[in-house]
């Protein structure tokens, strides 16, 4: 039997909450504190706390290392691409008030894309440095501490 | 009467500076490493009450989260102890810290008070910044509207590098920790590419008979290596496809 029941138990409540919790910073950040990096941090966060709980293999299936692969390059593209857009609609690189009628609804648009982003981006490279690492060690027991 | 934010500054400074003594005492580097932890998230809390709660919050998420893991996932290739170094060779670290500590402390008087109105931070751009923010982008924080609008290509650039820096990892490590044939020798036992769990998959013998067999033969015998390491690169291959 696994001695870890209770961190089993409580991770298998808090891991949903911190997610939902990432998403809440991410999407409230134009009205409160947050963005991007710290919703990806947490989100990032997330996953290794289930790896660390259930095994990195168990996370692997949840987040597969392609999707973790593929979401590192999305971020950019879709930072990059948010400039590249308003580039084609005849203005500067990263300049939003294009992206609608109302230049302030540009601005709008142009910054949730630009935290989608770095959302993907950050959350993923974060995810991909633990698993590098972590794929690394041999499964340890508990005597190993 | 005394602020109690004032107190709170005090006894966080101070837990800090306890925290510091303490890893720099230590040789158990999984201690340190939790200690790294706690000083991070004692840094968070500084942070809070300074009213920076986005760099807070990176602080807590990045600095007592997910490095702290790193950190640990490195350890387990590295030695669990740091070795003592002897006097003769801290003098010139102790020498470096005791001036940079005596410049930053001849600097303090030079400081703005914190929250001043003519500070740098407050005086120039700042202040142009909170200003235009709610006409130009309609949006409460402008912390948001600086970080992605008027600084969104110091932004594009930060996401740049945390893509190089992953990228960087998975071409030396590999996303599956398996890139090439390594060796490592934590604690004085070793751990190689065929031991990985990725690895076992396909060999199907377990962490204790491979560890056993090659801390058993310092070096291991190339013929029973060979084969579960050959293994082992078929299940990078069929992984990565």
């Amino acid at each position: 039997m696994n001695p870890h029941v209770i961190l089993r138990v409580v991770s298998k409540f808090l891991i949903p909450l911190i997610a939902l919790f990432a998403f809440y910073v991410q999407f409230h950040g134009d009205f409160g504190p947050g963005g991007g990096f710290q919703a990806g941090v947490i989100l990032a966060a997330a996953v290794i706390l289930y790896a660390l709980i259930f095994g990195i293999d168990a996370a692997k299936k949840a987040v597969p290392p392609s999707a973790v692969r593929i979401g590192m390059s999305l971020g950019v593209l879709i930072y990059g691409g948010t400039g590249v857009a308003t580039w084609l609609l005849g203005a500067n690189f990263l300049e939003y008030g294009v992206l609608a009628h109302d230049p302030s609804h540009g601005q709008h648009y142009g910054i949730l894309a630009v935290e989608l982003g770095v959302l993907f981006s950050v959350a993923s490279v974060m995810v991909a440095i633990f698993y590098a690492f972590g794929s690394r060690q041999p499964d340890l027991t508990d005597e190993d501490w | 009467m005394i602020p109690s934010v004032l107190i709170l500054d005090i006894a966080i400074m101070a837990m800090l500076v306890v925290v510091a003594f303490a890893i720099v005492r230590m040789r158990s580097l999984f201690a340190i490493v939790m200690l790294q932890g706690v000083y991070s998230l004692l840094c968070a809390a500084w942070f809070v009450s300074l009213d920076a709660v986005d760099v807070a919050f990176t602080e807590a998420a990045v600095g007592a989260g997910v490095s702290t893991i790193l950190m640990l996932s490195a350890m387990l290739l590295a030695d669990r102890q740091s070795k003592p170094i002897e006097m003769r060779r801290q003098l010139g670290p102790i020498l470096v810290v005791l001036v940079t500590g005596a410049a930053l402390f001849y600097a303090i008087p030079d400081m703005p008070a914190f929250g001043a109105a003519n500070s740098p931070a407050n005086a120039y751009v700042g202040m142009d910044y909170i200003d235009r923010t709610a006409d130009e982008i309609h949006i409460p924080n402008v912390v948001t509207a600086v970080l992605a609008s008027y600084r969104g290509f110091d932004t594009f650039g930060e996401v740049v590098v945390i893509f190089a820096a992953g990228l960087g990892v998975l071409l030396l490590l590999g996303l599956n920790g398996n890139a090439g044939k390594w060796r490592a020798r934590p604690n004085g036992v070793n751990v190689s590419s065929a031991m990985l769990p990725s690895a076992q998959a396909a060999t199907g013998e377990s962490v204790e008979s491979l560890a056993n067999k090659q801390s058993t033969e310092i070096p291991p015998a190339k013929p029973n290596a060979a084969k579960p390491k050959k293994e082992a690169s078929k299940a990078t291959k069929g992984g990565r496809s």
